[in-house]
């Protein structure tokens, strides 16, 4: 009997950490596109502030979540245009833009959602079918325990496909070839007749698409309203998994479940284990700065990020 | 002079610009941006209140809130001298902020003058271990320091929020704060250093001496960098390590040295807030000092006076804030936040007006294309 229960709890435990890591696996991949392509992206927290405003907004106005949805794309995408503007076109320094964008994007849902509707930094509370259905894979009246880790938002589907897809793009296709190559050796790209400062606005509006994709997912998926400050700090968590994954889709992945499941624990631990909560939260940044001082030297990030290229 | 008007032109542009984008949005939600500006800037830099009688309010409050920002201008300044940016600030002053406090309520039986001395003390030691990490990370494994400056961030809330909940807390008390400092420890406010000149100024008002600590520690910053040749060794080191090493400076030292100086002027926020403010540790109390000293420093071009100008404008809408907030129907006081993260935007890509002023000088033939003084740096931009 007792066997079972823990059984249960370990294979909810799946649930959880699956629904924790989606943000940061979306996050994390459209971080992995701009840096892959030579452009640091410390703004993902405030394109996943974008699109999770973006997302609960739009939804409480039409009542659809698909086009909040939408809406939270575009707003990723229109944030990656300003990261790309001013670190492509006019080559500022890519962390103080991406930490301004950061300080943005903290304001504009706040000084919007006074506007529109009249709150101190929050959007109205969804209805149930205002927010993302989940599939039906299994059986809703089946084993409870298959409904909570199958029965996803399409959100979560997606975020693995995406992984794979991105694999794949790197790897197999001219395009990733391009983003690889403006991101390892502009000059000789540049040579080769790519236009280097496309392939970087490309990449970073990916990166503000997913990003807010995942945002999207944290307040019209996980929960039924935008907060204030929501994310929580998710952007730098996709970071560090980023790092942590040694800048490839697979390793980038992985290091997103580990967190997400590092999240899930504290959750349930709280108040039953002995260990702190904070030291529990502290893991993802802790393993980060481990990483990044160990075996970081074994693969390194690629070699042109953060450095703005000058046509000759 | 020539060189004052280019250093003040940019940034002056960059807060125009971001003010016409703000006032743009404020139109947009349906208030009127003028209305809206004068109730910010009067409500910050104004003498006489509502009613017409004179008031210390508003410019207390403006200096009590650019104080912080102060401290945290120079710490991003002085590393970017080196060559770093530190975006751990904020880690840095929670940290420095507790252990200010610790000292506050635990030594309680030594001395006034020594016990808030060795406050102080622990605040700059604390924020300057806090800040010596990534640059010991940086110096001895290459690690990113803009990386581990940001985990730190996390780390550091973590580790306050642990130790004031289950070390620091009083039982009771549903705050997440400590107990209370001695009073010996704390720093005097204005109104108590202005009774004895027969001046009336309202104790309410928070500012302290942490204010003119954080004048001082701008003088000092200034005089260290240009004037000993430790802060010329940092400089050149982060100017162009590889000539430094030549010449036979340790540039590793010097990203340590720089990023412990640094943490420990971010530490002097902890001062201002422990020892001048609340006499505890408030758990959560910046609002991202931090962040806005990246900003304050960019404004203010990395220079002391430069940065006690952008702390005081940055404070004057903090101040301003609260009343856009109070006074309006619909702007609520997040426009300031984000009328510095459009100035920080803007500053970054400063090109954009050097572009425009060059193209105006070529307009007017008769003054003559001049180089400008900053173009090369470490950076492209910052």
């Amino acid at each position: 009997m007792i066997d079972t229960t823990a059984d249960l709890l370990n294979l909810t435990l799946i649930a959880s950490t699956l629904r924790l890591s989606t943000p940061l696996i979306l996050a994390a991949l459209g971080g992995l596109y701009a840096e892959r392509s030579g452009v640091i992206n410390i703004a993902l927290e405030g394109m996943m502030l974008a699109g999770a405003f973006s997302a609960a907004a739009t939804t409480a106005l039409t009542g659809n979540p698909w086009i909040g949805l939408l809406a939270a794309i575009l707003s990723g995408i229109l944030v990656g245009l300003i990261h790309a503007a001013a670190t492509v076109t006019w080559r500022a320094d890519q962390v103080v833009t991406g930490t301004a964008i950061n300080l943005l994007f903290l304001g504009v849902p706040a000084l919007l959602s006074g506007a529109l509707f009249d709150s101190t930094g929050a959007t109205p509370q969804l209805t149930r079918d205002q927010v993302l259905p989940d599939l039906k894979i299994v059986d809703p009246g089946g084993s409870q325990t298959l409904v909570s880790i199958f029965n996803q938002k399409p959100i979560v589907y997606l975020a693995f496909i995406l992984v794979a897809l991105t694999g794949y793009v790197l790897a197999r296709t001219r395009f990733g070839l391009r983003i690889r190559a403006v991101g390892e050796n502009p000059e000789a790209a540049d040579t080769a007749g790519l236009v280097v400062a496309r392939i970087r606005y490309t990449a970073v509006l990916i990166s503000g698409a997913l990003a807010a994709l995942g945002g999207a997912y944290l307040s019209i998926g996980q929960n039924s309203l935008f907060t204030r400050n929501m994310t929580a700090g998710r952007g730098f968590i996709a970071l560090a998994a980023l790092i942590f994954g040694k800048w490839s889709p697979t390793g980038t992945l992985l290091a997103c479940l580990l967190f997400g499941l590092a999240e899930a624990l504290s959750i349930r631990m709280q108040g039953t284990v002995n260990i702190p909560n904070q030291f529990i939260q502290m893991i993802p940044y802790v393993l980060t700065m481990v990483v990044l001082a160990g075996f970081i030297r074994r693969s390194s990030p690629p070699r042109a990020l953060g450095i703005a290229y000058i046509k000759e | 002079m020539k060189r004052l008007t280019g250093e003040l032109t940019y940034p002056f542009l960059a807060v125009l610009a971001a003010f016409l984008i703000g006032g743009l949005v404020v139109l947009l939600i349906g208030e009127n941006p003028l209305t809206v500006y004068w109730l910010l800037i009067s409500s910050a830099f104004g003498l006489y209140d509502a009613l017409g009688n004179f008031t210390w309010d508003n410019w207390g409050y403006t200096l009590f809130y650019a104080t912080p920002l102060i401290f945290t201008g120079l710490a991003v300044a002085l590393a970017f001298h080196c060559g770093l940016l530190n975006i751990g600030a904020e880690g840095q002053l929670y940290v420095a902020a507790l252990a200010a406090a610790w000292v506050g309520f635990t030594w309680t039986g030594l001395p006034g003058i020594l016990l808030t001395g060795l406050a102080i003390l622990a605040a700059m030691v604390a924020g300057g271990l806090w800040g010596a990490l990534p640059g010991w990370l940086k110096a001895r494994f290459g690690a990113h320091e803009v990386i581990n400056t940001i985990m730190l961030n996390f780390v550091a809330i973590g580790l306050v929020s642990y130790l004031t909940q289950n070390h620091f807390k009083i039982p009771s008390d549903p705050i997440m704060q400590t107990g209370m400092i001695d009073e010996k420890a704390a720093l005097p406010r204005l109104a108590h250093l202005l009774a004895p000149m027969g001046i009336d100024f309202p104790a309410r008002i928070p500012l302290n001496l942490s204010f003119f600590i954080a004048l001082i520690a701008a003088l000092l910053v200034w005089f260290f960098l240009r004037r000993t040749s430790w802060g010329y060794e940092l400089r050149a080191a982060g100017a162009n390590p590889a000539a430094a090493e030549y010449a036979g400076i340790s540039v590793r030292r010097q990203i340590v040295l720089a990023m412990a100086i640094s943490g420990a002027l971010a530490g002097l926020v902890g001062v201002n807030e422990v020892l001048g403010y609340r006499y505890r540790y408030y758990h959560d109390f910046s609002p991202g000092y931090g962040f806005a000293g990246i900003a304050v420093a960019l404004l203010g071009r990395n220079h002391p006076l430069g940065i006690v100008l952008a702390a005081i404008l940055f404070g004057a809408l903090n101040r301003g804030g609260l009343f856009v907030d109070i006074f309006t129907d619909r702007v609520s006081k997040d426009l300031v936040q984000v009328l510095q993260a459009i100035i920080i935007l803007f500053v970054a890509i400063e090109i954009l007006f050097r572009r425009g002023v060059v193209r105006l000088r070529r307009i007017m033939p008769q003054r003559a294309l001049s180089p400008s003084p900053n173009e090369s740096s470490g950076r492209p931009t910052l």
